[in-house]
């Protein structure tokens, strides 16, 4: 926690009434931890459940057709939240040929780093989680490992699709972190720092990183790798519905399945939300309160992404390898090269 | 050994029956070598239903109902092809006024069934938006056929002699109205799916077809004039008041999955001429010739074929004088596209598979029969 944030008040005076009544400090840093983890996590599941309802309106709205409208209004508003009931009341089936560890434990690994990741996004001027210095560095990271998941959710599900899929993701994943990683490389050039923290504040007086001369590139870059880091169409190749069914999902039932779904648009929160922070500096805005710039910034993030979704088709395998490794790449190194000299010169 | 060397192993991957792109029952025995397909084995038959021997123990008029069901997706065409057949068997001439009628019944059908495609095809690359839309246009033609004949698949409208009524008031109207509609649609399709980046990068060279290959694997329609041969059953044996009709017969020499479909969206325009000029030219007159309640057609054989949105389509019928046909013999294009399809698949990769499948339009009903 750092001392900026909302709730520094409220846990020093606890923190001050837990050691008047003589209990020592680590116990109640160890529970605050857990409350904090738990409150975070029903915001974003919170967010994530809207933002499903989001685009099943939009993409309603699309196609000229209306959308959920009936379980909660004219809006269709609970709809979601009547989905994900229903998918935790189904049977959990585990296939007789799954590696069940490996089965079990894939949705975790996939849905735990999707919440880790807004540790470090700044949600105002006030809330952030945690302004790690190497805050870039920890999203690399910790987003590089659904792909593990994913992965063993593939294989284990001993599945041919899944195998195809989680084949694919890993393949597609790879490809694209490293020019994800080299606009994100560009950013921190352009800051001069790795920490969130510095990024949003270099970003003040209207400077935002999208306004500056190589930075638009990295932006584009960005959101193109990050468009196929959350795996949607054009990119969605690891689920394919029409060519894999259900790619390394498609033996996963009820809430298992859930968590991938669910983590799916965590993902497409975070990666709006970063590209806000990294490009459009972050909560920065006249007149409304910092919160509401960074939410505004972020839909308009998420809206573009599922403009995308629901207007074209999906690309093949070797097109999209292709793409990343032929064009994304040597485009980002060479961004990465005129930040460089912008910053120098 | 070096690491081109190694050997990897094949997998052998069932594509359906149950698979959301196989366009029903539909099973591909693919041999995988990773993404790419070494080879193909269509299984077909999940969908037999023993249409030709049901033939065999009803009435004439009593299977007209059944051919609906074939190629539901074109269901005037069959009747037209088992019609034909029989008219030709027992020498029934059908009013002109009931030729022109089935004329537009066999050309709403034509758009109806061509929009399930590109529905189909659109939705099987991940073009969802493009599926709802088309689905939104057939629905008007639909709504006309359900006003025309109180249903809206399976019609039976086209009966031995004639149609089974005239049209209702206001249909002409709009079917005026859903053939102005339709264009500036088409527009929209080509402007959200033909000129898109993405979807030409998936369809274009891809699937292709050889106008030798195709004639030699008996492929027809849509299937083979995206391949430069323009072979239209319309044109080249015209039925019905075809041949006092103007229209082109689309080709297009691209033989890839993009040919085939321009094809289908080309025709769209053209059937909206065809029925535009229909509507236009409406002989007065009878809608129903006079056939005896028992049909007994002499013994003898006959052969009507059509152009069905799929290709040729053809009902054969033996008669030894009875009131039910002694053979009857189906032939349904989408048997043969199928048989075509392991010559084009070999050496693309699993998502072409499905666009190329999407392109050659099968319906499983037809295939199967």
């Amino acid at each position: 926690m750092t001392a900026a944030s909302p709730t520094g008040g409220v846990y020093q005076s606890l923190m001050h009434w837990w050691q008047a009544h003589g209990l020592p400090g680590w116990i109640f840093d160890g529970i605050w931890m857990v409350v904090m983890a738990a409150v975070v996590t029903v915001v974003i599941l919170l967010s994530v459940l809207f933002l499903v309802w989001l685009e099943r309106k939009i993409s309603g709205d699309i196609q000229s057709r209306v959308g959920p409208n009936r379980v909660g209004g004219r809006f269709g508003l609970l709809q979601t939240a009547a989905d994900a009931l229903k998918l935790l009341m189904k049977e959990d089936i585990i296939p007789a040929g799954a590696d069940k560890i490996v089965f079990v434990l894939a949705p975790f690994l996939v849905f735990v780093p999707t919440l880790m990741v807004f540790l470090v996004v700044p949600f105002s001027d006030r809330w952030l989680v945690a302004d790690l210095n190497i805050g870039l560095l920890f999203v690399v990271a910790v987003s590089a490992f659904p792909v593990i998941g994913l992965f063993m959710a593939g294989w284990a599900s001993n599945n041919k699709y899944a195998m195809l899929g989680a084949m694919r993701a890993v393949a597609q994943s790879m490809s694209y972190e490293i020019p994800l990683i080299l606009a994100m490389v560009c950013v921190a050039v352009a800051a001069g720092s790795l920490k969130i923290g510095d990024i949003v504040s270099a970003q003040e007086h209207g400077r935002w990183f999208i306004l500056r001369f190589p930075l638009q590139l990295a932006f584009v870059l960005y959101f193109i790798t990050s468009m196929a880091e959350v795996n949607r169409v054009p990119f969605d190749l690891p689920e394919a519905e029409s060519e894999l069914v259900a790619g390394y999902h498609v033996e996963y039932t009820g809430m298992r399945f859930a968590l991938f779904f669910l983590a799916e648009f965590g993902h497409l929160f975070f990666v709006a939300a970063f590209c806000a922070t990294l490009f459009l500096g972050a909560w920065h805005g006249p007149v409304l309160p910092p919160v509401a710039w960074f939410i505004i910034k972020t839909y308009a993030m998420i809206l573009a992404i599922m403009w995308i979704r629901w207007t074209v088709p999906r690309l093949r395998i070797d097109q999209i390898m292709g793409f990343a490794w032929k064009l994304l790449i040597p485009a980002a190194l060479v961004t990465v090269l005129l930040t460089g000299l912008m910053s120098v010169l | 050994m070096s690491i081109g060397l190694t050997p990897t192993e094949h997998v052998v991957l069932n594509m359906g029956p149950q698979h959301p792109s196989t366009h029903g029952v539909l099973r591909l025995k693919l041999t995988l070598d990773g993404e790419v397909i070494l080879g193909c084995d269509p299984v077909i038959g999940y969908l037999h239903r023993g249409m030709e021997k049901i033939a065999e123990n009803r009435t004439y008029a009593q299977f007209l109902p059944y051919t609906d069901r074939i190629d539901y997706l074109s269901s005037a065409s069959n009747n037209e092809a088992f019609v034909l057949a029989v008219e030709r068997l027992a020498g029934i001439e059908v009013p002109e006024r009931a030729q022109y009628l089935r004329v537009i019944l066999l050309e709403l059908n034509r758009i109806a069934s061509h929009l399930v495609f590109v529905a189909t095809f659109a939705n099987d690359l991940a073009a969802t938006t493009a599926f709802l839309y088309a689905f939104r246009e057939r629905e008007v033609i639909m709504d006309l056929f359900e006003m025309w004949t109180g249903a809206r698949l399976t019609q039976s409208w086209i009966r031995i002699g004639g149609v089974g009524s005239d049209l209702p008031d206001g249909f002409e109207r709009k079917a005026h109205e859903f053939c102005r509609m339709l264009g500036p649609r088409l527009d929209e399709y080509d402007g959200l799916l033909t000129g898109n980046a993405i979807f030409r990068l998936r369809t274009e060279g891809v699937g292709v077809l050889p106008p030798e290959l195709g004639i030699d694997w008996a492929c027809s329609g849509p299937t083979l004039r995206g391949s430069g041969v323009a072979f239209d059953l319309r044109r080249a044996e015209p039925y019905e008041v075809y041949e006092k009709l103007g229209f082109e017969v689309v080709t297009d020499a691209a033989c890839d999955c993009m040919g085939r479909y321009r094809v289908r969206m080309e025709e769209m325009r053209q059937s909206v001429r065809i029925i535009e000029q229909c509507l236009d030219h409406l002989p007065q007159g009878e809608v129903q010739a006079k056939v005896p309640r028992a049909l007994r057609p002499p013994a003898g054989e006959a052969y009507g074929r059509v152009e069905s949105p799929r290709g040729e389509f053809g009902c054969y019928i033996v008669s030894d004088g009875g009131t039910s046909p002694l053979r009857l013999r189906l032939r349904t294009p989408s048997f043969f596209h199928m048989a075509a399809l392991p010559q084009i698949l070999r050496g693309w990769k699993i998502g072409d598979v499905i666009a190329i499948l999407g392109s050659i339009d099968i319906v499983l009903g037809e295939m199967d029969r």
